[in-house]
């Protein structure tokens, strides 16, 4: 076991280096600014809401992920970014203009593919460029770099069945980013891949954010994950709903596997566990970790 | 690897070789039942065929009585010692023999009619088609572009469905004097009757096909900026297409139950006269040999479209089967086949 940070404060412990990071990063232009945002819905008559005064902006390049307890709607926020839901109150703002349908500046990958099952790999990253009315000489064309960079390029040909989950969600991603979007807005996409080729996504995904012009907002349960690759984290609550915190990742770029122990991950990690975890006023699931079961094997017969 | 022991196939799908040999036997189980009430002699055969009259008052030769008749006959003619008639036993007329029935495929077709202005079997036929597929054209052409539009967008289906709905409960024979009216005696009410049926059940067929796409593939492809008619063409369709075509299929078996319907307005006509007909001359072995041919006919409609279906939607059928040439192995292949969806699908919204 390694040894837990000294205080609980100690995520907000940076180096220089990271501190004039997120100076530089703080330098760029704001591109998508998030204005009072809330949700609610209609529960039997009574309207209940899942957020409330969701407020932040977001910078040219940042890499942004949330996370949140179930049913803290971290999906919904998205949605609402992408254009796929209305929100309640507030708005959305891209570049200064508000957000109100789905477009092609903001590209979206989601868990489940979401692939065009009737196209070729190729096909289905032409789709974009093709809907906003590029050739489809060029839109191939296009469309072959990105399947390179994503590294398959010798898939080009074949339909969406025939490849593994992480196969499928690089031709996503890469379908996604050949639309040239200000935003790529990922819905866990690694959620339903195994933790190989996850982490093997994760470095991919950070070799693309590099070399591409693009924000990425990143919605993940997994908090290592978010740790590992997120300059900011955005954290929501339930109950009430809405930001618990926006917490400046300490962890160093670049980033590497070995990090994973390093003494700003481990703090970051307790802290974020302390946010997700603490038990909420009226969260039912908690406190329930003790079955109130009657013992039901003889005695002296133990497991543990 | 398969099991081999989960013969009932509650987990999985049987061994292609078992498949192949449940397919056969469902189609040799009822034939064999067939055969046995036909050639096993003491099974069933309620009649007796006289063959020697004796000397019974009633009794000719030739003639056809239920069994307790003739044995009462005999009886009292012993009683009065006269000799008693002789006969074997046989099933009704209307119900021939498997061979009967196998020849008149081939003899119904050399039947010459007997009038000199009623057609012959291939001509009854023909114009059965014929109406069949006039009726299935006009029907899919208003039916299957309305019942996309009406899937893909809700305002057209609340402005078309709950009609639709509403004349999907008003039988086609009902239609048949209008029709006839309308329409006059030849085969154009009987396309009708055909178009009556099928189009109400096309666009509502259809339609709950085209709502069950997907709606993330929608969003997606909106993310990426189609819009209006354009996810329509580019999004809706080509993910419906298939489950479409599938539904046609289906949609054509129906259209073939109207046709008996429509063959007897007006003027009876086509297959259901040829049938008709038979049945007055006592030739139910014809008779029998057209309903096969029906059957037979819907049966090698379905086989064609189902294997066209594959070629055009090859990225449906996964990488499931390994591709089998000649026509063997296209029976093969279709036996093979998952089982398709059913009909009538539930309208329950997909969307969590």
């Amino acid at each position: 076991m390694t040894t837990a940070p000294a205080s609980p404060d100690a995520y907000l412990r940076k180096s220089p280096e990271v501190v004039a990071r997120f100076q530089r990063l703080y330098q760029r232009p704001v591109l998508l600014q998030l204005r009072g945002l809330r949700k609610t819905f209609l529960s039997n008559g009574s309207e209940q809401v899942v957020f409330d005064d969701v407020s932040m902006d977001v910078h040219r390049r940042e890499f942004l992920t949330v996370i949140g307890p179930s049913g803290c709607g971290k999906s919904t926020l998205i949605r609402i970014v992408a254009g796929l839901d209305d929100a309640s109150g507030g708005e959305v703002l891209l570049d200064g203009r508000p957000v109100d349908s789905p477009g092609p500046d903001r590209g979206v990958v989601f868990q489940g593919y979401t692939l065009f099952p009737w196209l070729t790999v190729k096909r289905n990253v032409m789709f974009g460029l093709e809907m906003r009315g590029k050739g489809s000489a060029l839109a191939e064309e296009v469309a072959r770099s990105w399947l390179d960079m994503v590294g398959l390029a010798k898939f080009e040909n074949s339909y969406p069945h025939e490849l593994s989950g992480g196969m499928k969600q690089r031709v996503a991603i890469a379908r996604a980013l050949a639309n040239e979007p200000r935003v790529l807005i990922m819905d866990e996409p690694f959620g339903a891949l195994d933790a190989q080729t996850r982490s093997r996504m994760q470095g991919h995904l950070l070799q693309i954010w590099k070399k591409v012009d693009v924000t990425i907002l990143f919605i993940t349960h997994d908090l290592d994950e978010a740790i590992h690759l997120s300059d900011r984290i955005l954290v929501l609550g339930v109950n009430p709903g809405g930001i618990r915190e926006i917490i400046e990742n300490p962890v160093p770029r670049p980033r590497t596997a070995a990090q994973s122990h390093s003494p700003e991950f481990l703090a970051l990690r307790a802290r974020l566990d302390a946010l997700i975890h603490a038990p909420a006023a009226g969260d039912e699931e908690e406190g329930e970790d003790k079955l109130p079961m009657a013992r039901m094997t003889m005695a002296g017969d133990d497991v543990e | 690897m398969a099991r081999t022991s989960d013969w009932l196939g509650l987990k999985q799908e049987l061994a292609p070789r078992r498949r192949l040999l449940l397919t056969v036997l469902s189609f040799l189980a009822p034939l064999a039942v067939w055969c046995l009430v036909s050639y096993v002699p003491w099974l069933w055969h309620p009649l007796v065929h006289v063959t020697d009259p004796g000397e019974v008052e009633f009794f000719s030769e030739g003639m056809e009585l239920p069994r307790a008749d003739f044995e009462m006959g005999n009886a009292d003619a012993l009683k009065i010692g006269l000799a008693p008639g002789a006969g074997h036993r046989v099933n009704p007329v209307y119900l021939p023999a498997p061979h009967e029935v196998a020849k008149a495929f081939y003899t119904a077709f050399r039947t010459e009619p007997r009038l000199p202005n009623e057609p012959w079997l291939h001509e009854s036929l023909g114009r059965s088609i014929r109406v069949i597929f006039w009726g299935f054209l006009i029907s899919s052409l208003v039916g299957v572009p309305l019942g996309i539009l009406c899937g893909a967008y809700r305002l057209v289906s609340r402005l078309q469905e709950p009609f639709i709905e509403f004349f999907r409960y008003l039988p086609a024979p009902a239609f048949g004097a209008l029709c006839v009216a309308v329409l006059g005696i030849n085969d154009a009410p009987k396309i009708a009757i055909i178009v009556i049926g099928t189009f109400s059940q096309q666009v509502l067929v259809i339609s709950n096909t085209v709502r069950k796409v997907d709606p993330s593939l929608i969003e997606a492809a909106e993310t990426l900026g189609a819009r209006g008619f354009k996810l329509l063409r580019r999004v809706i369709l080509p993910a419906s297409i298939s489950d479409i075509y599938t539904d046609m299929r289906i949609l054509l078996g129906w259209a073939w139950t109207y046709l008996i319907v429509a063959e007897v307005i007006g003027t009876m006509s086509g297959i259901t006269f040829f049938i008709n007909q038979q049945a007055r001359y006592r030739n139910f072995d014809n008779v029998y040999a057209a309903i096969a041919m029906i059957g037979i006919i819907g049966f090698a409609t379905d086989l064609i479209l189902a294997w066209i279906g594959q070629r055009l939607f090859a990225w449906k059928r996964a990488a499931r089967t390994t591709g089998r040439s000649g026509l063997g192995g296209r029976f093969l292949e279709w036996v093979r086949r998952e089982p398709e969806g059913p009909v009538l699908k539930s309208a329950e919204p997909t969307l969590p």
